[in-house]
């Protein structure tokens, strides 16, 4: 038994999107929104994969609306696998291929294993099959995450992904109670590259940005062994907004500083893009207020929500080691080395997430005339009351 | 080919004394397994404790994955198996519900993933010993469900199931149940072949035109809803009609090279040639229930013992013929099913739903014991056996009884 992954394919960074390889391997068939940011990387994906690739994807939208029977728009092999299952399928497909290739049962040749699956399907349920897909260095593989932060194919329910305040199906405003989502955001790629030290390539991505995006997943499928990949995807229907918004919320979403682009490649992290100018002090973060306010999910914001959010935002920048990678920060002196080490942050002040209360719309006990809503909050997304004959 | 040349073929390769775990894995290696995926649970995990040393001694080259969980564990095997690998997997109780999901999608997927099943009792309480309830939690979804007598019939059946679950004609998994302790854990000798004898019996895994291979860009199992699911649903069906001819051949072709088997793949008979009234059941009480019947028999009553092997594909119309000779029927259920017509165990509501179409039914009678591991005695046994001769006798008894529970 060979302890090495088989080989990797070696996929050359694309660089401009002129360059991008013209053929398709995700193609017309599928059913996605207008506007559906979470299609688009399975195109970009695909293309860039190319052909000697084999995807796995878990339920959700990228399954429900995407894989329909007999108009599948996969032109490499494509197999369903189940909602927390994309790490397992990752390793069981990859496995099964490495032990017929070594065995002289198949040809050996280097062929991508890529499983997507969504926030909820990987964030959450599958979150222990992931992580146990990057320990399995022996299997080439890529998890790629789209993130639309809800479970957008049932509904729109709240997810780990789902931001601070957001409205969904499962948690929305009311008369007592105007904030229901009231969990901070699980920092996943973060996660996932600070418990995996094995793992050889860690990146965040958004196909607003595709070139960067593409190139994220050539250099994934690349680097050889277990790799995880998280795409933001601007979502119409979720995020309630006009479908030509997508791309521009994409960067948005990167400009404030809520979402960084970053890779970690053997265990070196650098940003990539506007990330990158807002880390080196060369871009100012645009106020997060900019991307909310055009979200109808954040419609029921009030000022002290948006200082909010802006505050743990700002925390992520100016508290944590990593600025948006690494959820800590440290409280020293460190003395490995006779030098005093030069470890930012010493001993801050921090809004612990372990205890609620103070947080605007948060308290179990609303503060009076403070907690709820002040005016109806309307679904844009509703099918309307049928009563109603609309 | 004549008796003596079955027994001089049969008696090919060596004689080891094995539990029953370490005889599934004897047949693991000789079937030659490409991918296998454990987690630990008792008492199933056995097999993989001997699958890893296997792998470590360089006896069999096959993947293996210790998952974080059995959905994983299932789902590494299930993916494997849809690229060409043959795959070995298996679990426990509770365990084998946490891989519920994988479980159920396998079927339908028609891929041929081959289990054990160390059966055991579900939480809650924990008890580590027997019950037959985690295995049949599976027995409407398309698993085919074989049980085992002792650590040869698990060698035997392994291959079998591979067998079976490969044919085209089949694609279906197969789950062997094997008795927690009593089976898994007791050793006794049994006769494993050579890799010639074993590679005549089973062709390699080849999954034709639906391997999922960049060669053969298919797309498996798209959202279909009720445009296509009930088409789909029905070839499964059909399908599951055509796995009790396979297991015939099969259990031919292992007879004629392997020299063992029995008179018929789905189930044995044990002195019941003259029997008025028979014991019926599962798994390893077949020992006390044989030990009651010499005993009875030696004090002039006629009664035999029938051992039901194969449960998925149910053996309707074999079950009919066979058990329609006998006056009454004492079915022995390591399980329950709570609320059932009769609230009686799992494989008696089955039976007498197979025996209904029969022009003279035998009486049926059921007992419910050995749970969580209990053991069933041999004087257990003289005791449902009395039972049964009473309902044989038109007396008046009752349809379900608990045996040895405290009242």
């Amino acid at each position: 038994m060979t302890m090495a992954p088989g080989r990797a394919l070696k996929l050359d960074p694309i660089k401009s999107i002129k360059k991008a390889p013209e053929e398709e391997y995700y193609q017309s068939g599928h059913r996605t929104c207008q506007g559906c940011l979470s299609a688009l990387p399975m195109r970009l994906m695909a293309k860039a994969a190319g052909p000697r690739t084999i995807v796995l994807g878990t339920t959700g939208c990228m399954y429900v609306a995407n894989t329909t029977y007999m108009s599948t728009p996969w032109v490499v092999p494509w197999m369903h696998t189940q909602l927390g299952a994309a790490g397992s399928a990752a390793v069981g497909t990859s496995a099964g291929l490495k032990a017929l290739m070594r065995k002289g049962k198949m040809k050996d040749e280097p062929i991508n294993v890529i499983a997507f699956c969504g926030d909820g399907g990987g964030a959450d349920m599958g979150l222990a099959a992931i992580s146990a897909a990057l320990t399995d260095v022996e299997y080439n593989l890529l998890i790629f995450l789209y993130d639309n932060e809800s479970y957008a194919n049932t509904d729109i329910q709240t997810s780990g992904q789902t931001p601070w305040g957001a409205v969904t199906t499962f948690s929305p405003p009311g008369k007592k109670h105007r904030i229901m989502q009231r969990r901070w955001k699980k920092n996943v790629p973060g996660m996932l590259a600070a418990g995996h030290p094995d793992t050889k390539y860690i990146a965040s991505g958004t196909p607003a940005i595709p070139v960067d995006m593409m190139d994220k997943v050539r250099a994934a499928l690349s680097a050889g062994g277990p790799t995880y990949m998280h795409v933001l995807d601007p979502c119409p229907k979720g995020w309630h907004y006009d479908p030509e918004h997508s791309t521009e919320l994409g960067k948005l979403a990167i400009e404030t500083g809520i979402y960084p682009l970053y890779e970690v490649k053997e265990g070196v992290c650098n940003y990539t893009g506007t990330t990158r100018q807002i880390a080196q002090g060369r871009r100012e973060r645009k106020p997060v207020r900019e991307y909310l306010e055009k979200q109808g999910r954040f419609a029921h914001f009030k000022n002290q929500d948006f200082a909010y959010f802006q505050k743990k935002v700002d925390e992520m920048w100016e508290q944590w080691i990593i600025p948006g990678v690494i959820a800590f920060s440290y409280g020293g002196p460190l003395n490995i080395t006779s030098e005093k080490a030069a470890i930012r942050n010493n001993n801050v002040e921090r809004d612990n997430a372990s205890w609620a209360g103070d947080r605007p719309g948060h308290a179990h006990e609303e503060l009076e005339g403070d907690g709820g809503l002040d005016r109806e909050w309307v679904d844009d997304n509703a099918l309307g009351d049928p009563s109603s004959g609309n | 080919m004549t008796m003596q040349e079955t027994e001089e073929r049969g008696g090919r390769g060596t004689e080891k004394l094995m539990t029953g775990t370490q005889a599934v894995a004897q047949a693991v290696r000789l079937a030659d397994v490409d991918v296998t995926a454990a987690y630990p649970i008792r008492p199933y995990d056995g097999v993989m404790q001997a699958v890893a040393k296997l792998i470590a001694d360089g006896d069999l080259d096959a993947e293996y994955i210790v998952a974080e969980g059995e959905h994983s564990q299932f789902e590494i095997c299930k993916h494997a198996s849809a690229v060409g690998s043959r795959v070995f997997v298996g679990s426990s109780g509770v365990g084998w519900m946490y891989a519920m999901e994988s479980l159920a999608v396998t079927p339908s997927l028609r891929l041929p993933v081959v289990a054990m099943i160390g059966n055991r009792a579900l939480d809650d309480p924990g008890a580590f010993g027997v019950e037959h309830n985690d295995a049949m939690a599976v027995r409407d979804l398309g698993w085919q469900l074989v049980w085992v007598e002792n650590a040869q019939e698990c060698f035997d059946a392994t291959l079998m199931a591979y067998r079976v679950a490969e044919d085209p004609r089949v694609s279906f998994p197969v789950g062997i149940g094997v008795d927690g302790a009593f089976i898994t854990h007791s050793q006794t000798l049994i006769k494993i072949p050579d890799q010639e004898m074993v590679d005549e019996f089973l062709p390699p895994y080849d999954l034709g035109d639906r391997l999922l291979h960049p060669d053969n860009p298919i797309s498996i199992a798209p959202q279909a809803n009720e445009d296509w699911v009930m088409e789909i649903r029905k070839q499964t069906d059909d399908a599951a009609r055509r796995v009790k001819g396979v297991i015939q051949e099969a259990h031919d072709d292992f007879k004629r090279i392997f020299g063992r088997g029995g008179d018929n793949p789905f189930f044995e008979e044990y002195m019941t040639e003259d029997a008025e009234y028979v014991l019926f059941g599962m798994g390893s009480l077949s020992l006390p229930a044989k030990v009651m019947v010499r005993r009875l028999r030696d004090r002039g009553e006629k009664v035999g013992f029938v051992r039901l092997k194969w449960f998925r594909p149910f053996p309707t119309e074999e079950m009919v013929e066979t058990l329609t000779r006998f006056e009454a029927v004492g079915v022995v259920d390591r399980d329950y099913s709570y609320g059932s017509p009769k609230q009686g165990g799992v494989l008696f509501t089955d039976l007498r739903a197979a025996l209904y179409d029969a022009e003279v039914r035998p009486r049926l009678v059921n007992f419910i014991g050995g749970l969580g591991g209990r053991e069933l005695t041999p004087e257990m046994m003289d005791d449902m056996a009395d039972t049964t001769r009473r309902a044989a006798a038109g007396e008046d008894v009752p349809t379900v009884r608990w045996i040895g529970v405290r009242e």
